[in-house]
Order: structure tokens, then C-alpha cells, then sequence
């Protein structure tokens, strides 16, 4: 491919197992690009784009992280690049999770405000139905007026279904942050976006075409909205 | 809000799709990657696939056939078959598996569990339970691939594995497998009322409305069926329909 400039989307493994399904998805949906599974600083720092994406519990995987040594090109490039963060990635960039030591919790990237909560024990309806945790299947995505006209959503149609898998969930600090919102049964922000930063909490490596829809607008997003 | 899922079940062996009657008579329903991505084109909400090989060598050839349906189809896959340790979770999920189940491994050494739950987190930990009425009012928890009975009772080991962490329970009733006469909604009942985390009904789905009874009746969150998908009797697409009338929430 002489002469021809191939974009690159770093997805950021720190040591906490499947990441091949979001690369998997991407090589489907990008086939023009570089799609690089990398613990390379240099490598996530060249990149155009970065992905960071987590299925394991929180405490793990922030040790994993700072173990790592990526945290700084990790703070640099969430400032600079289009950033995708998926599942635990989007817990990631708040400022801690109640997952963890009870009582303590586990710190966080810190890059949006807010911390992540777990539905409570037992989750139930108003009518005293008991709702499942983890909250795990396809649910409805909304978007905020503020939110609609992202790149990522591009597409989207406002209700589309994605699939979920979590016991924890994000609470902004700052509703102008939330891009997505689930019933479950109360409204539940479920994507956030922040300049050159969005993050959804169901998989899109795993939501069928929807979620495919929405990892090719990332492929294709400069970063700005 | 939440959708019901359905889910077709792949029992794999020797790298081909099988489907026989209460564990046994195998008969050939196809080869894996053409048969998921038929379900993944009918809309299927998620995809089982259960290795009734479980021979060493047979292994590799599982992960094989995760990466290769991984590549290929974008919804959730469970795996399940052969695990014995917690260690064993790993090269499945880097295969392309977004949750594995656990058995016979679960009964032996319910630590696995905590373990499992703990290091990869508790959505991609499934507790797979065969059971059995063995006298009235009773359900017994059966393992090696439904041949051995542990005297156990099955709610109350549903019960213990929700606290030691999985994050769903597949619940097999050995009585209905591939008897096409229902699910055993008073097994599922019992089950999905005992714990707080999703139940999938399996065993037994003959027509489509033994999948709008498992969730209704049963409480199940999620079906699974196999041979009514396998030899075109139904699509997924009809089933959704069919439970979209009966005022089912699905995709």
C-alpha cells in the first residue's frame, strides 16, 4: 500500500483477557484500517484512534491498568484522540466505582465526574417485582436531545436495542455528559460523551448490526463534537 | 426495558451441531459456523454452545470453532462443556466466548464459582444445572452430562451458586430434553423466584408456545431450544413474533 496512509485504532490491552471480540468487530467493520490489540505506549500514543474496552470486575482491572504503566499515555490521549471507552472502560473514566472494598471502593481514571454504583439488593419495581442483576440482555437506548446528533449515533435510530452485561452502572456528576439512557427500571445513563471521549456501556462488539453501526461511526469520528 | 431473549443452543461434538433425546441418540444438525450465523440472520439474542465432547483432544478444536463463529458473529456466545477450573475460563473467553458455563466442575468444587466470578466478573459466569424430578416436589441436581445424581436440590443450589457469584443460571430440565413437550415450568418457576440473577429455561421447547409459557408461566429470562431452530420447524423470527403477540418484550 505504498503511498497510502493506513489509520490505526489502538484497542488497550491491559491484561484482562478478551479483547479479540471488539478487535473482531472492528477488522469486520473497518477493513481499511490497522486494528492493533497493544500494551505499547508508543504504539497507543501513534495511533489515531484508541479503545478501551473491560468485561472483568473493577478492582482487577485498575490494578491491571496501573500495573501496566499505560495511565499517562492513557491521560494524554483521552485528552487528544477520539476515544472509545466499552462495558468497564466507560466505568473506568469516572472517578471511582463502588465495586471493591465495601465501604472504600476502587479509585478510577478520573476523566469524567461522577463514580459507577451497583443496583441495589434486591432491585426492585414499584409494583415489588424483583428485577435481575446482573442486568443482562438487550435493552432499548435513548438518546438525550443534547446527544442525538453525535457522530457515534449516526444511523442510530432513538430506542434501537444493544446488549448489556453489567451489575454497575455510571452516575455522572454532570447530566450535559450522558449520550445514552436505558430503563432499567429507572432511567440509567448507559453512554456518555465529552469532547474527543465517548463510552457506551453495552457491547457493541456485540449488538449485532446496531452495535456494529456504532463502531464504525467511532472508525470514522475525528473526535469532535 | 429489559428484552426476553432467545437463545439457540449448538450441543457441539467432534466439531459438528448434535442434537439427541434426553442425552443420548445424537442425530447431525449442521456444521457450527453456517448453523450461527443462520440464527444471527434470523435475529437470535444470543447463542449456546455446549461441548458434549469434552475430551482432551477435542479441546483445541473447540476454541477453533469459538474464534472462527467469534469472527463471523456479533451477538453474545455462551460455552460450556469440560470446564474444571477457573483457570480454564481464560482460553475460552480470549477465544471469542463472552460467558462460559459451569457444571459438573460447580458441584465438585463450588469455590469455582467465587473464583470464576471474582478474577473475569460475575456476567460471564453461567451456572449450568440439569435437574431431575426424582420424587414428588422434589428436583434433584444431576451432573456428568445428567448421569450421575448428587442428591442435591436444585433450588438450593441455584441459590448457592447466585451467592457464590455467577451471573446466570441455566437451568436444564432432564426430564423435558428433547421430549418437545413443554419446559418444566414448575422447575422454572421454583427456580426463577429463588434467585435474583437472570434464569435461561432450557429442556423440552417443542412449538413456539413453550417458549411464550417459559416466560410467562415459568418466569424464565431467557429460552433456549435446539432441534425446533435446527430442522427448520421455526425460525427465530417466528418466535419473536410470537412472543411479541403474547405481549413478550423482545428485539
Amino acid at each position: 500500500m505504498a503511498g497510502k496512509v493506513v489509520s490505526t485504532i489502538a484497542i488497550v490491552d491491559y491484561g484482562m483477557g478478551n479483547l479479540r471480540s471488539v478487535a473482531k468487530a472492528f477488522s469486520h467493520v473497518a477493513p481499511d484500517q490497522r486494528i492493533l490489540i497493544t500494551s505499547d505506549a508508543k504504539e497507543i500514543a501513534n495511533a489515531e484512534r484508541v479503545v478501551l474496552p473491560g468485561q472483568a470486575a473493577m478492582p482487577e482491572s485498575m490494578a491491571a491498568l496501573n500495573a501496566s504503566g499505560l495511565r499517562d499515555v492513557l491521560n494524554q490521549v483521552s485528552r487528544e484522540k477520539p476515544f472509545l471507552g466499552v462495558c468497564l472502560g466507560l466505568q473506568m473514566f469516572f472517578e471511582m466505582s463502588e465495586e471493591g472494598p465495601s465501604g472504600v471502593g476502587t479509585p478510577a481514571l478520573g476523566w469524567l465526574k461522577g463514580r459507577v454504583a451497583r443496583f441495589p439488593k434486591p432491585h426492585v419495581d414499584v409494583n415489588g417485582g424483583v428485577l435481575k442483576v446482573p442486568h443482562m440482555g438487550w435493552n432499548a437506548v435513548h438518546f438525550p436531545e443534547s446527544a442525538r446528533s453525535h457522530p457515534c449515533w449516526a444511523g442510530v435510530a432513538d430506542g434501537t436495542a444493544f446488549y448489556f452485561a453489567h451489575s454497575y452502572y455510571a452516575v455522572p456528576a454532570d447530566d450535559a455528559t450522558v449520550a445514552g439512557v436505558a430503563e432499567y427500571p429507572n432511567p440509567i445513563c448507559v453512554a456518555v460523551a465529552q469532547a474527543n471521549i465517548f463510552a457506551v456501556q453495552f457491547h457493541p462488539e456485540k449488538s449485532a448490526d446496531a452495535g456494529l453501526r456504532v463502531l464504525q461511526n467511532f472508525s470514522n469520528w475525528n473526535g469532535s463534537f | 426495558m429489559l428484552c426476553k431473549r432467545i437463545i439457540p443452543c449448538l450441543d457441539i461434538k467432534d466439531g459438528r451441531v448434535v442434537k439427541g433425546v434426553n442425552f443420548v441418540g445424537l442425530r447431525d444438525a449442521g456444521d457450527p459456523v453456517e448453523v450461527a450465523k443462520r440464527y444471527n440472520d434470523q435475529g437470535a439474542d444470543e447463542l449456546c454452545f455446549l461441548d458434549i465432547t469434552a475430551s482432551v483432544e477435542a479441546r483445541g478444536l473447540l476454541y477453533d470453532l469459538i474464534e472462527r463463529v467469534a469472527s463471523q458473529v456479533f451477538i453474545p456466545l455462551t460455552v460450556g462443556g469440560g470446564v474444571k477450573t477457573a483457570e480454564d475460563l481464560r482460553p475460552l473467553l480470549n477465544a471469542g466466548a463472552d460467558k462460559v458455563s459451569i457444571n459438573t466442575a460447580g458441584v465438585n468444587r463450588p469455590e469455582i464459582f467465587n473464583e470464576a466470578s471474582h478474577f473475569y466478573g460475575a456476567q460471564c459466569v453461567v451456572a449450568a444445572i440439569d435437574a431431575k424430578q426424582t420424587r414428588p416436589g422434589f428436583f434433584e441436581v444431576f451432573v456428568h452430562g445428567g448421569r450421575t445424581p448428587t442428591g442435591k436440590s436444585a433450588i438450593d443450589w441455584a441459590r448457592e451458586v447466585a451467592d457464590r457469584g455467577a451471573g446466570e443460571i441455566l437451568l436444564t430440565s432432564m426430564d423435558r430434553d428433547g421430549a418437545k413437550i413443554g419446559f418444566d415450568l414448575e422447575l422454572t418457576r421454583a427456580i426463577a423466584d429463588a434467585v435474583s440473577i437472570p434464569v435461561i429455561a432450557s429442556g423440552g421447547v417443542g412449538n413456539l408456545q413453550h417458549l411464550v409459557d417459559g416466560v410467562v408461566k415459568g418466569g424464565a429470562d431467557a429460552v433456549l431450544a435446539a432441534s425446533i431452530f435446527h430442522y427448520g420447524e421455526h425460525t427465530v423470527g417466528e418466535a419473536k413474533r410470537v412472543m411479541r403477540a403474547a405481549g413478550i418484550r423482545v428485539r
